[in-house]
């Protein structure tokens, strides 16, 4: 890990200013940029903490919905009573995030500034090839081992995943993420590759994370995240789904659905056709199935990742299918 | 041009005073600067949990930690656990008890783990021992024994 200055931030506008010169870096949790850092890829000049600044780590609550501070961590979101009642789907894509160590570290904002990335952009001295970190350098990726790349909304520069798990159950709700001076949706928040994969988010140099906020809504309440992965416990998505659900008075005809995609895309994907062709329809194990295989539409493999197409719709059919009460 | 930067680290209850590059992770400080070799480092990048120590009560992973970053924290390592007198800490003599490991090398990590896993109040059930010490990896695969000595560590609490 290369040497770099260290300054402890003493308020957020202190952090920003310094944010604004390049080669500085936030620390938050430090559980990606220590990572990146130790393989090379990340390279700051100044690594500036912000961990030891004070009320933006709050968890609020009210009948509108929640506002979460970026420097929560991710452990305390999960664990929240409101959160689970209020988002279940939230508190459990946090629960079933990395390990307990790492949410007692991993802050909010941080979290999902994780890097949507893949092996070989971890190895700089193995693959030097590799757009995200150098541009017009190339995709080692590409004819290589795939196993774990997107299928959805990739590019010819990049294929890789965006791994994280918090975002995508955001992404269901319309969370909202606060940067001090302006607000982003989380689902505007995440860009896909295009030519560009080095910039992944609308993030600008200088600006910080403040707070999520979520919206209340009736689908939030009854929701769920499910995650399908390699083994047990301790591993990222090898597919996911954060699914909420409102029936009408009827208690079996759709009035709102949400279906976000984690571990398949390139950012996390909102199904909105999936949301479409449900909306209205009578829940049905069939209706639920169909209608999750559009899911995949615009899917493209690259070998090894060519399980996803048929895993990822099948996760998403067993996700409504538990919100629906259906299994 | 090496930077160095002065810190005073609260670890085990004892204040610690020393002058290391900005980018010394806790866990090099502790093994390197501290003489703190209970805390063990298997792969250094957050995936084995044999570094977990705790920082203000909460167990964490001292490889993705930086040790500026706790100046003013209480740290609490596997030197720190026993009583004054020596006596084990209950989860330490579990671990004896079960004989919870082979090699030894991430039992220092599965006990700080341990103590915070049941101080969570995360360790109801074996499911829940075995998905809440995930983050500690055993290449020895001493695992049913780690999760009977947490649970009875446990049932004692
Ligand atoms: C072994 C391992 C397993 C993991 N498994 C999972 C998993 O299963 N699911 C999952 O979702 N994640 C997983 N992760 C990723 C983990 O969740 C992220 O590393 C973590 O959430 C990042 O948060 P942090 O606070 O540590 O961020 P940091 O490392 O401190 O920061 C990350 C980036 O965000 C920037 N940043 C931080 N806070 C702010 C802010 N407030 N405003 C602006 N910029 C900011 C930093 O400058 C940096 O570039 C895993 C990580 C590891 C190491
Ligand atoms: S998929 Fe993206 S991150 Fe991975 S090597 Fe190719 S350009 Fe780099
Ligand atoms: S040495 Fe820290 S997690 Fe492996
Ligand atoms: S006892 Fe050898 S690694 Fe766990």
């Amino acid at each position: 890990m290369r040497d770099f200055s260290y300054l402890r931030a003493s308020s957020a506008g202190e952090a920003r200013q310094a944010a604004l010169q390049a080669g500085s870096t936030l620390l938050a949790g430090g559980t990606t940029l220590l990572d990146l850092a130790k393989c090379g890829v990340m390279e700051p000049e100044t690594v500036i903490d912000i961990t030891h600044l004070s009320g933006l780590g709050g968890i609020t609550l009210d009948a509108g919905g929640a506002t979460i501070g970026a420097l929560a961590k991710m452990g305390a979101v999960a664990d929240h009573a409101g959160i689970r009642a209020a988002f279940p789907a939230v508190s459990e894509s946090l629960s079933l995030a990395a390990s307990a160590q790492l949410r007692n570290m991993a802050t909010i904002g941080g979290n999902l500034l994780q890097r949507t990335r893949c092996s070989y952009f971890r190895e700089p001295d193995v693959f030097p090839a590799c757009h995200k970190r150098n541009p017009g350098s190339g995709c080692s990726a590409l004819g290589g081992v795939t196993r774990n790349h997107a299928v959805l909304g990739t590019s010819d520069a990049c294929i890789a995943t965006y791994p994280g798990d918090l975002a995508v159950a955001l992404a269901a709700f319309d969370a909202v993420v606060d940067l001090g001076g302006r607000t982003v949706s989380v689902d505007d928040f995440f860009l896909t590759p295009g030519n560009t994969p080095e910039r992944e988010t609308a993030l600008q140099r200088g600006e910080m994370i403040t707070a999520i906020t979520i919206p209340a809504s009736a689908a939030a309440k009854n929701s769920t995240y499910l995650k399908v992965r390699d083994r047990q416990s301790y591993e990222f998505a090898a597919a996911s789904a954060a699914v909420g659900l409102e029936f009408e008075a009827d208690g079996k005809t759709v009035r709102d659905i949400r279906v976000v995609l984690g571990g398949v895309a390139t950012k996390p994907w909102r199904a909105r056709n999936v949301e479409q062709a449900l909306v209205g329809k009578v829940l049905s194990a069939e209706t639920v199935e169909a209608a999750s295989r559009l899911a995949m539409e615009g899917a493209v493999s690259h070998g090894a990742n060519h399980y996803k197409i048929e895993l990822a719709p099948r996760v998403v059919a067993r996700a409504i299918l538990k919100v629906g009460g259906l299994v | 041009m090496t930077r160095t930067i002065h810190l005073s680290l609260d670890i085990n209850g004892r204040r610690h005073e020393l002058d290391v590059e900005p980018r010394v992770t806790l866990l090099d400080a502790l093994r390197e600067h501290l003489a703190l070799t209970g805390t063990k480092k298997g792969c250094d990048q957050g995936q084995c949990g044999a570094c977990t120590c705790h920082v203000d009560g909460s167990r964490v992973l001292s490889c993705l930690t930086l040790a500026a970053q706790v100046e003013g924290r209480q740290i609490t390592t596997i030197e720190g656990i026993a009583a004054e007198n020596g006596e084990l800490h209950p989860v330490q003599a579990a671990f004896v008890e079960h004989d919870a490991f082979q090699c030894g090398y991430c039992t220092p990590g599965q006990i700080m783990s341990a103590v915070a896993c049941i101080r969570e109040g995360h360790a109801g059930s074996d499911d829940e021992i075995r998905e809440y010490m995930s983050g500690n990896l055993c290449r020895c695969g001493a695992y049913n024994s780690i999760v009977a000595a947490v649970r009875e560590a446990a049932e004692m609490a």
